[in-house]
């Protein structure tokens, strides 16, 4: 039986766009969208597409990526196609754009999962690099009864378990969990691979599957917001930095140096 | 089920000791639940807790929920999580508060989603409305780069507090408070997950976290052999070395290297970032750090924003020198 994957996968703002450009609207509360700067696919679902081709690279499996968002760039969103994924399914409605609310998105999520069936392992990214919940994939685990297991390295599908090599502060941990399962991952799976000629060729005569609210079934208490956001801000930062000059940069150190020595941390 | 009073804190007490974490959140807690006139009760988890909620008192509980079961003995997600949610159901608590720790950024949002409530997650800072009497909390977005301020919008209220950012209270061995043992059923069908196996890669010498001075590298290194540079001035100062995400995403260094906002979260006295740009995402980690030394080539790098000390120029001839005075000062 092949191992039906699911990747859940989130378009954010690029989060190496320039520091410059980061701009928030207080008015409507949210993170101005910068112009000519495209968004990307969250840099930790990259990393979830990833695991999941690891394991079609080594056993018969099929990969679909499942989105939720009020608008996409579908270029940037196929992206997960390109590498290697075998289908995309987006779930785009302007009841959509509230992405503050984990438990909202994280229902959204989990009624495409079900509607799709089937699925064995579900692969997350651990967090989004805009809102940085880390909540979404945990909560998809609990509405569909999922086993779970958060932060790996490594993943793999065998007889039935997943096995999964998963960060702790010290060091990593193998944990093993009974299939259907929801797992996330981290930047130390490693590198996401680069789509190839080939791949770019196929993504770009596949039709996404697009659903709204309603395609979804969904009550309506369900999605009731769980939190308010008051105000978004940018922190102040009050430090004054003091540089340490010299003749050279040698001397800079040496005086760098001396000046911790009087101040006496070191 | 009617609306809950009072604040309940998740606390940790792993072998017998009050986590520093839930003593921190106590701390919060304590603000929290003076604020609104209520009580503050912590849950502890475990097969014997007397030392624990003792110490838990002395920290500010009004009252402790010793939850004991003997497969609680030591953390396991599904038996905690079941026992967590059977007792937040009976205690009803309006507002439940938690350490993001490395257990609680897994079993928060997963307790959050079993009672159908929202949560706050990493919070800076929790604080009482004065005007609606609901919990605010601060937490950092966008990597840093920005703040929201949520309330939650059902009962219990939840958020999760970033360790490191409340100090504990003095704690008080005089101060009394109620020892509630709550013991539970924990069918061991209720396990899913099985660790099989367990690999340290502990870094010698001063652990990171526990480091009163840090140097850390970055991109700006160019590879993993200036690493042993940075290992030299660490020793020196008795400290420990750090990287960025870019460092470690390169493979130059460890995954228990890294610091910042998915990495290790420090409180430094001295961080001496080494061609560090000073991303928001990084600065997430380090900056309760009492002072930050910037080395870098690029002087509007955001790292001098952060730092009290700065030298701009290539970090090469920089470290060489600080490093060569260093010795000379710690030989004195």
């Amino acid at each position: 039986m092949p191992v039906k994957i699911a990747v859940l996968a989130k378009q954010v703002i690029d989060p190496e766009m320039p520091m410059a450009a980061f701009q928030i609207d207080a008015g409507a509360k949210r993170v101005v969208t910068p112009p000519n700067i495209p968004p990307v696919v969250n840099g930790f679902d990259e990393n979830a597409v990833e695991a999941a081709l690891q394991i079609k690279d080594a056993q018969e499996a099929s990969v679909t990526v499942i989105s939720a968002g009020s608008a996409f760039a579908l270029d940037v969103m196929k992206k997960p196609l390109s590498m290697g994924a075998d289908e995309l399914v987006l779930l785009q409605d302007d009841a959509f754009a509230n992405t503050v609310d984990s438990f909202f998105t994280a229902q959204l999520l989990a009624a495409a999962v079900r509607k799709l069936e089937g699925f064995d392992l579900i692969i997350c990214g651990r967090q989004a690099s805009d809102w940085d919940n880390a909540q979404v994939p945990l909560g998809v685990a609990e509405l569909l009864g999922l086993s779970c297991i958060a932060l790996g390295k490594k993943v793999d599908v065998r007889e039935g378990q997943v096995v999964m090599e998963r960060l702790i502060p010290d060091g990593y941990e193998v944990v093993e969990a009974p299939l259907p399962a929801l797992v996330t991952v981290s930047n130390e799976l490693g590198q996401p691979r680069y789509p190839t000629l080939r791949g770019i060729m196929a993504a770009t005569r596949k039709r996404p599957t697009i659903w709204s609210v309603a395609d979804l079934g969904l009550d309506a208490g369900l999605l009731e917001p769980r939190v308010t956001l008051h105000d978004l801000f940018v922190p102040v930062r009050n430090a004054e930095c003091e540089i340490i000059e010299g003749d050279d940069e040698a001397d800079a150190g040496r005086k760098l140096a001396l000046r911790l020595r009087e101040d006496k941390f070191i | 089920m009617a609306e809950g009073t009072g604040v309940l804190i998740i606390g940790e007490a792993p072998g017998g000791e009050l986590s520093l974490t839930t003593q921190e959140v106590l701390a919060a807690g304590r603000q929290v639940a003076d604020g609104l006139g209520q009580e503050l009760a912590v849950a502890l988890f475990g097969d014997t807790l007397e030392g624990p909620a003792r110490q838990a008192v002395a920290h500010g509980a009004d009252k402790v929920y010793a939850v004991t079961h003997p497969s609680l003995a030591a953390f396991q997600v599904e038996l905690y999580l079941s026992a967590m949610e059977t007792l937040c159901r009976e205690v009803n608590p309006g507002i439940i508060l938690m350490g993001r720790t490395n257990e609680g950024r897994e079993v928060a949002p997963r307790l959050a989603f079993r009672l159908g409530v929202g949560l706050a997650q990493d919070c800076l800072e929790v604080s009482v409305d004065a005007a609606s009497g609901k919990l605010l909390a601060n937490r950092p977005v966008y990597g840093g780069n920005a703040v929201a301020v949520l309330s939650c919008n059902y009962t219990p209220q939840m958020a999760a507090v970033r360790p490191k950012v409340y100090e504990p209270l003095e704690p008080d061995a005089s101060r009394a408070g109620e020892v509630i043992s709550f013991p539970v059923d924990l069918a061991d069908s209720l396990v899913r997950s099985r660790v099989i196996e367990v690999v340290k890669e502990e870094a010698e010498g001063v652990k990171l976290e526990d480091a009163s001075i840090v140097v850390a590298g970055g991109r700006g290194l160019g590879g993993p052999e200036p690493f042993a540079s940075l290992e030299e001035l660490a020793k020196l100062l008795g400290g420990a070395v750090g990287a960025s995400r870019a460092a470690v995403d390169s493979g130059w260094v460890p995954a228990n290297y890294q610091v910042g906002l998915t990495g290790k979260t420090i409180t430094p006295d001295l961080y001496i970032t080494i061609a560090i740009s000073g991303a928001s995402q990084h600065m997430a980690g380090c900056s309760g750090s009492k002072a930050i030394v910037a080395i870098n080539k690029d002087a509007e790098a955001n790292i001098f924003k952060e730092a009290r000390y700065g030298v701009v120029g290539d970090w090469e001839k920089v470290l060489t020198a600080l490093t060569e005075t260093v010795r000379e000062l710690v030989q004195d």
